[in-house]
């Protein structure tokens, strides 16, 4: 895994290990949110600008400060207390500095905290013992997947809306079914490049 | 009596936080592609999940109302690493499977929900009983879901040979997850709408 070049760890993490539809993480928003494509394209910006800030700073706390104190075992407590009071530190930033911003990710930030994909590319980046470059290209591929599918997913579930399908199957069901479709197609990306 | 029995039922199946409550859905599909799997992943989860409960109930007096939340964070990261490394040591097979989603326990929904929900507000007896009731209600889905991909898309259960001879590969890949619980929803509501009728 370590000797990919970079191109390749984003291309990996951007198609060929789609973190929604591959990996099955952050699942709660991929649902939650993709109702309607205004919300799902705020929700994925801020999932971009949180996750490439968090990776880049868990990274540091990571190599800087717990392995050399032999503190891994406190990795999970820290990452995410870490993580959370970095979401709070961005809102208050972009709220002063950049009000625009702000008013674009405005609600999505907060629902960072719980969105699972910025924990687990965290810890990812450790499992996989990533360089800092390595890292922070990882995250981006991670998060523009992320814009991807999400996307991708909302553009069809409008369309659902107005769709003729059985009683049964409408809403939560209907949408289980598509996203199953999406990640046959995305499973074609396996072998790409050679990687 | 008749009123703890309850609480430890409600999870199972009234308020199941799966298929009724609708969270908690990450590790459900990503790691239900065997029983075994699934079985090990439910386990882990109740695991926490009891045991932030019973903390979370114990302490509930003196927790400050503001800062609650991140309080609770701290206490199911504790349950959550100390599973993580028992799991490193004694179960490498099923601990290199989960991968991520062992750590990934912290954010999972239902343990902060029903901390935030049932025991910041009930007793210590009474929350071990509902973070029983909710484990055992995500294991027995989990397994479930397990059960029937790996029935499907592998011709076992639970390792051995079942009577498939020719399973359908897809059912273990991704897709397979999210058609499985597509079609549980799907059943469940029309045994909703079936019952409604009557």
């Amino acid at each position: 895994m370590n000797n990919t070049g970079l191109f390749g760890i984003f291309i990996a993490a951007l198609l060929i290990n789609n973190i929604l539809l591959i990996r099955f993480i952050a699942l709660c928003s991929f649902f939650g949110v993709s109702s309607s494509m205004e919300s799902s394209v705020g929700m994925s910006m801020a999932v971009i600008f949180v996750m490439t800030i968090s990776s880049a700073v868990t990274w540091v706390l990571y190599n800087f400060i717990l392995l050399p104190l032999h503190l891994e075992f406190l990795r999970i407590a820290s990452f995410i207390l870490v993580i959370a009071s970095l979401v709070q530190l961005e809102e208050l930033f972009m709220k002063k500095n950049l009000p625009e911003l702000y008013r674009a990710l405005g609600i999505y930030l907060p629902l960072i905290t719980t969105n699972c994909a910025i924990l687990a590319v965290a810890f990812l980046n450790v499992d996989y013992k990533y360089s800092f470059i390595q890292a922070i290209v990882y995250s981006l591929g991670v998060s523009c997947g992320y814009t991807l599918a999400i996307i991708l997913f909302s553009g069809i579930r409008e369309n659902l809306e107005t769709a003729p399908v059985p009683d049964v199957l409408r809403g939560y069901p209907i949408a289980f079914f598509t996203a199953a479709l999406m990640s046959l197609a995305f499973l074609g990306f396996k072998g790409l490049f050679g990687l | 009596m008749n009123n703890r029995l309850k609480v430890l039922t409600n999870g199972l199946i009234k308020e199941n936080p799966v298929l009724v409550l609708m969270i908690g859905l990450c590790p459900l599909l990503a790691v239900s592609s065997s029983a075994i799997n699934a079985l090990g992943m439910g386990i882990a989860a109740s695991f926490v999940l009891v045991g932030s409960n019973i903390v979370v109930s114990a302490i509930r007096r003196i927790v400050p109302d503001q800062i609650r939340i991140p309080i609770f964070i701290i206490v199911i990261s504790t349950f959550t690493t100390i599973i993580d490394l028992t799991m490193a040591a004694y179960f490498p097979a099923l601990y290199g499977a989960l991968g991520v989603f062992v750590p990934l326990i912290v954010v999972n929904c239902i343990i902060l929900g029903r901390a935030e929900a049932f025991a910041y507000r009930n007793g210590v007896l009474d929350s071990l009983l509902d973070g029983l009731g909710m484990g055992l209600g995500f294991t027995l889905v989990i397994t479930l879901i397990g059960g029937i991909r790996e029935v499907i898309g592998n011709g076992t259960i639970f390792g051995s040979r079942s009577f498939i001879s020719e399973p359908a590969l897809i059912m273990i890949l991704p897709p397979g997850a999210f058609i499985t619980i597509g079609m549980l929803m799907a059943l469940m509501k029309w045994a909703e709408a079936k019952g409604g009728r009557r």
